[in-house]
């Protein structure tokens, strides 16, 4: 399997905090990784190094060959931000059909992402009248429009009902098989089972790399909460 | 740099503009409220109306615009759409085109409404003709703008970036030669009023007042407004990371 993203002795300083100490890990094309710690693990610090909007103190990060946020990568990236980013002053219907205009791509296009993420009936409805997990959705569906080739989704089924996150789930794993390559981040751990391949990483270090059966496996235990537990205890001493 | 990008974002944020009736109606009444204000104050002295009125045509389009873009962009740096929109194709440029692109097409509906109302309503009269007012007060107008968005780098929240507006507008009002005379300033605030770009705008507006044709002096100060417009817009662009800490 190639490889997608390819991260190399990461440090990351924000403030005056280490964020991230020397990650290195690969990400294979067409599945879905999953990237769960705890909140302020550098979960979504990783992510923002892969789009490039992240700065970096040292190591490197590559997608497809180039370095992260090269301008050849940005037409066949899509980035789900943890706070949605779409405009809370337009429709659903009319962000889409933004971010859709912004990679090229229709406005047929832009309502088949809307209607992908459930939110046909609320299409025209303004995002800031939308519930939480809605808006989190039309997030999703603007980075959706452009059928972009990776995917960095941080934390896109927080807040949303269990039926949508499993719809979700299928529609990541459909992607995948497209060959779509996606990383999701994630705390809760009952999603980790979901992924090909996890990432644990806790306070800025890569606790585990593996898919989940390896992970379970390694700890000794099926369930993979307690799993990231042992890991973490045992990277301890 | 794509001119499909920046109309697209100027679309946008017109779209966004016409979800919000309520700001629309503050774009076009207040200044004209202001204006009716200043007309009976000096009802009497219709010549104080015809020169302060005539400079305000101008200054209150830069005030009304600096408020609201400087907000607006702050909105997209703290909602996270700009850092979203940095990981999509489009250039820095082409945001903030997009958003001078927008704003002056808001500003050219107000500059024109209140000129409309100043002339014909409340009986303004300029030697010059009504139309280069219009066209300084798009250009005050599209000057403010230009300002707010690069101010609003420097602000975190909208307590900042509200504040900004005394900050910068107010030093400019204060010297630009409505209050006191430049000639009458000390030599350092004459030096001060000098590197203002406010001071060019009512002076532009002033040679109107007085001159029947446009004169030499109004067209320098009108190309020193748009010169500041495109430096201000360029500085914006510089303050927009693609990558930060």
């Amino acid at each position: 399997m190639s490889i997608a993203i390819e991260v190399t002795d990461l440090v990351v300083t924000r403030g005056r905090r280490r964020v991230l100490h020397g990650l290195t890990c690969a990400i294979p094309r067409g599945s879905v990784t999953g990237l769960l710690g705890p909140s302020g693990s550098g979960k979504t610090t990783l992510l923002r190094c892969v789009v490039g909007v992240q700065r970096i103190e040292s190591g490197s990060v590559t997608v497809f060959g180039e370095a992260a946020g090269a301008p050849s990568l940005r037409p066949r990236t899509g980035y789900v931000t943890q706070a949605p980013s779409v405009y809370a002053d337009l429709t659903v219907r009319e962000n889409a059909r933004y971010f859709a205009g912004l990679y090229g791509v229709g406005s047929a296009g832009a309502d088949r992402a809307v209607a992908d993420v459930g939110l046909a009936e609320a299409a025209g409805q303004l995002v800031g009248t939308l519930s939480g997990g809605q808006r989190a959705r039309a997030s999703l569906a603007c980075a959706l429009v452009s059928s972009p080739e990776l995917l960095i989704l941080d934390e896109p089924t927080v807040g949303q009902d269990p039926v949508l996150r499993n719809e979700l789930w299928g529609r990541f794993h459909e992607l995948a098989a497209q060959g779509t390559t996606i990383l999701v981040s994630s705390h809760v751990m009952d999603e980790a089972g979901r992924c090909d391949r996890l990432l644990l990483i806790r306070e800025g270090h890569l606790v585990a790399d593996d898919s989940p059966a390896a992970v379970r496996t390694a700890a000794g235990t099926d369930d993979l909460e307690e799993a990231f537990l042992r890991l973490v205890l045992a990277g301890q001493n | 740099m794509s001119p499909t990008l920046t109309l697209r974002t100027a679309a946008r944020i017109l779209r966004q503009l016409r979800h919000d009736k309520r700001t629309i109606a503050l774009i076009l009444v207040v200044p004209t409220v202001l204006l009716t204000l200043l007309r009976y104050l000096f009802d009497d002295q219709p010549q104080v109306f015809d020169r302060i009125g005539l400079i305000m045509l101008g200054v209150f389009p830069f005030i009304m615009m600096f408020l609201l873009t400087s907000v607006a962009m702050l909105r997209e740096r703290t909602t996270g759409t700009l850092e979203r929109l940095l990981t999509t194709p489009i250039g820095k440029v082409d945001i903030l085109l997009g958003y001078g692109l927008a704003f002056a097409v808001a500003a050219a509906v107000q500059a024109t409404v209140v000129s409309i109302t100043a002339f014909w309503l409340l009986g303004l009269d300029t030697r010059g003709d009504g139309w280069i007012v219009v066209v300084l007060a798009i250009a005050n107008a599209v000057l403010g703008m230009a300002l707010g968005l690069f101010v609003s780098a420097f602000a975190n929240s909208e307590f900042q970036a509200v504040q900004f507006m005394p900050a910068f507008v107010l030093p400019q009002a204060l010297l630009c030669g409505l209050f006191a005379p430049r000639e009458q300033m000390a030599g350092w605030l004459q030096a001060i009023s000098d590197v203002l770009p406010m001071t060019y705008a009512v002076e532009a507006l002033q040679e109107v007042g007085a001159n029947v044709e446009p004169t030499s002096t109004m067209w320098r100060d009108l190309t020193i407004i748009v010169a500041c417009i495109l430096v201000a817009l360029l500085l914006g662009a510089a303050t927009l990371r693609r990558r930060t800490a």
